[in-house]
């Protein structure tokens, strides 16, 4: 009896609330889109509205890039259906449009229009978008700088670090030697090589190559040391019943057992080498990012540093998702590991 | 009828087992300057193609003699002898399987069984071999699966296909079901028989279940308390399947746990 009335009620039922579920669904999922295209709008309107306080040349353009922003964000949600992928990944994404056209709006107000923060320190939106547009081939040879010499430094300094740190692991002999070195000069940050290094080599470039080589070595040295070394030693005696010689035991036992170790190592020497190549920039090498922020510094051009501290930023992240994705690459065979 | 057929395909497989001779073996080890022994006197000879179980408390030394036998280590006195010929290295006509299936968790299945073949440089021209390992397992559809995906049974099938893909002469086995569910125990152990009579090598199995050892070897060795010397080599003349049920074994058994001092009252 009961059962047959809960199914009658749910047959009718279901007609009469439809139309309710669906526009709550359609609220949940084009909602924050519709919210998000309304502060980009706000933040164009911003840009429009009143007479700006200083003398900026993109503020038009600004205005109609949100505007542009604001409709992509408007229909790219109500339309994500039919857009597959790029659609959902959108649509997810539409809570950070929120903030940053609410963001905008505000930072656009507080300086341009009514100069509520000091001006000089604080610039507009549309005086950063004039560096990136008007000072785009400085801006990129320095890019290319800073990019050149933190890859040689880093490159050379996790091979170095890597074989160092095999070779301690696996040699009683080379650990007897190599260790103190170790102990003795890795936990010196490189920085304070710096006055030393400038005036004994040749060069400042082959000198902040060094610092940062050596600042990306000193941690991976060690990890991979001690990846070597905690490697069970179960594992080679099942390599070495099934006919393994040493170079086995070293290429296909130790190593691979010692990559998650490895990984880490090299996750925190590029943090420590971002730090030296942009000190390293900044006081040696007339060229790279840093170089820029010192210069922008001195003529007291503060849109510049802010538009070079962004690109700095992007770019040490995007280091960091390479070697995450790397790492995720080789290390698939792990379970559970931490997305970037 | 099954075991029959199974026997008269074994004289037409070259790899046959090897011949062990354990000769007065004695071993000790070094605990902060004091000598701890573990083997004492230790002498026993397998014939090619015996199935040998060996039983003793836990601690004995067990695992020492295997390691002996598998040329990890050296013993302090005695020598040890495959077909004449003195083990002093590991060698793959020798390969343990050991309690832990210890697979490389970094390679997929097919490579773990390939490691044997890779260390040896001969996987390239030998790669079928994998392949037929991995069918007598029963695992040839999980070729492409990492260890951690794996349940405990399914992850000691890999290692002991890891260990027949070399054609072993002597399969060493240390406790290779001790920490599998009953059934999953029972299953292997009939895949053990099966896969020793069919290949013909010569087995040594430690386990510390006088069942199971019964029911696999055609001889039992039963160990003394550390430092192990041997205190009984039982035969166990019983054709293959065997029963558990049978009253051959089972008064076998109560003599087994009666020398390992468990007067056994069921
Ligand atoms: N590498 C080692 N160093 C020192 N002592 C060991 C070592 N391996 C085993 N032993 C000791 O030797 C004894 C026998 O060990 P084992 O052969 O593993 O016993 P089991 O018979 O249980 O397999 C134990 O007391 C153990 O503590
Ligand atoms: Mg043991």
């Amino acid at each position: 009896m009961s059962t047959y009335s809960l199914s009658d009620g749910l047959a009718s039922g279901a007609p009469r609330l439809s139309r309710a579920p669906l526009l709550a669904n359609w609220v949940r999922e084009s909602g924050v889109g519709v919210l998000a295209s309304i502060a980009w709008v706000a933040f164009g309107l911003s840009c429009l509205w009143w007479e700006d306080v200083g003398d900026w040349s993109r503020t038009h353009s600004l205005g109609i890039a949100a505007f542009v922003v604001a409709a992509v964000a408007l229909f790219g949600t109500v339309g994500a259906d039919y857009l597959g992928s790029a659609g959902r990944a959108l649509r997810q994404r539409a809570p950070w449009l929120v903030a940053l056209g609410a963001f905008l709006t505000l930072w656009e107000v507080a300086t341009a229009k009514f100069a509520w923060l000091p001006l000089p320190f604080f610039p507009p939106p549309q005086s950063i978008v004039e560096v990136y547009t008007d000072d785009l081939p400085k801006l990129l040879d320095s890019v290319f700088a800073s990019v050149k010499l933190q890859l040689g430094g880093y490159l050379i300094g996790a091979t170095v670090g890597f074989l160092t740190g095999v070779s301690i692991g696996w040699s009683r002999a080379v650990g007897y030697w190599v260790h103190p070195v170790l102990r003795f000069i890795g936990p010196l940050p490189a920085t304070a090589w710096l006055p030393i290094a400038f005036f004994t080599f040749p060069s400042s470039w082959s000198a902040s190559t060094f610092l940062i080589a050596l600042a990306t070595g000193f941690p991976v040295t060690v990890l991979t040391w001690s990846g070597v070394a905690s490697v069970s030693n179960a594992y080679y005696d099942v390599a070495r019943t099934l006919g393994a010689k040493p170079s086995f035991l070293v290429l296909k036992v130790a190593i691979p057992a010692a990559l998650p170790h490895v990984f880490v190592g090299l996750f925190m020497g590029l943090g420590s080498s971002f730090a030296v190549l942009v000190v390293a920039e900044m006081i040696g090498v007339k060229a790279g990012l840093g170089w820029y922020l010192q210069w922008a510094q001195g003529w007291a051009a503060y849109a510049n540093m802010y538009a070079a501290l962004i690109v700095m930023s992007l770019l040490c992240s995007g280091a960091i998702t390479l070697l995450f994705a790397i790492r995720d690459r080789l290390l698939v065979w792990q379970k559970g590991t931490v997305k970037w | 009828m099954v075991a029959a057929a199974a026997l008269a395909e074994t004289v037409t497989l070259p790899a046959a087992g090897a011949a062990l001779d354990i000769e007065q073996v004695s071993h000790a080890f070094d605990i902060d300057g004091a000598q701890l022994p573990v083997l004492s006197d230790v002498s026993i000879s397998v014939e090619p193609g015996e199935f040998v179980a060996l039983l003793g408390p836990s601690g004995c030394g067990k695992s020492t003699l295997l390691r002996l036998v598998a040329g990890l280590d050296k013993p302090k006195a005695g020598t040890l002898r495959e077909d004449e010929s003195r083990i002093t290295r590991p060698h793959p006509s020798r390969v343990v399987v050991f309690q832990d299936p210890t697979l490389f968790p970094w390679r997929s299945v097919w490579d773990n069984v390939a490691l044997g073949l890779e260390a040896q440089g001969i996987l390239k021209s030998q790669r079928q071999r994998v392949d037929d390992a991995l069918d007598l397992v029963g695992l040839a559809s999980f070729r492409n699966a990492y260890p951690h995906q794996l349940s405990g049974g399914m992850a000691q099938r890999v290692a002991l296909a890891r260990a027949l893909v070399n054609d072993p002469k002597i399969l060493i086995l240390d406790e290779p079901l001790g920490k599998l569910d009953s059934l999953t125990r029972i299953t292997m152990q009939a895949e053990i028989v099966a896969l020793w009579q069919r290949k013909g090598f010569t087995t040594l199995l430690v386990t510390h279940d006088a069942e199971e050892a019964l029911v696999l070897a055609n001889r039992v060795i039963v160990f003394s308390d550390r430092p192990a010397r041997v205190k009984a080599d039982i035969r166990v003349d019983r054709p293959y399947p065997r029963h558990r049920g049978d009253p051959y074994l089972a008064d076998l058994r109560r003599q087994i746990l009666s020398l390992l001092g468990l007067d056994a009252t069921w």
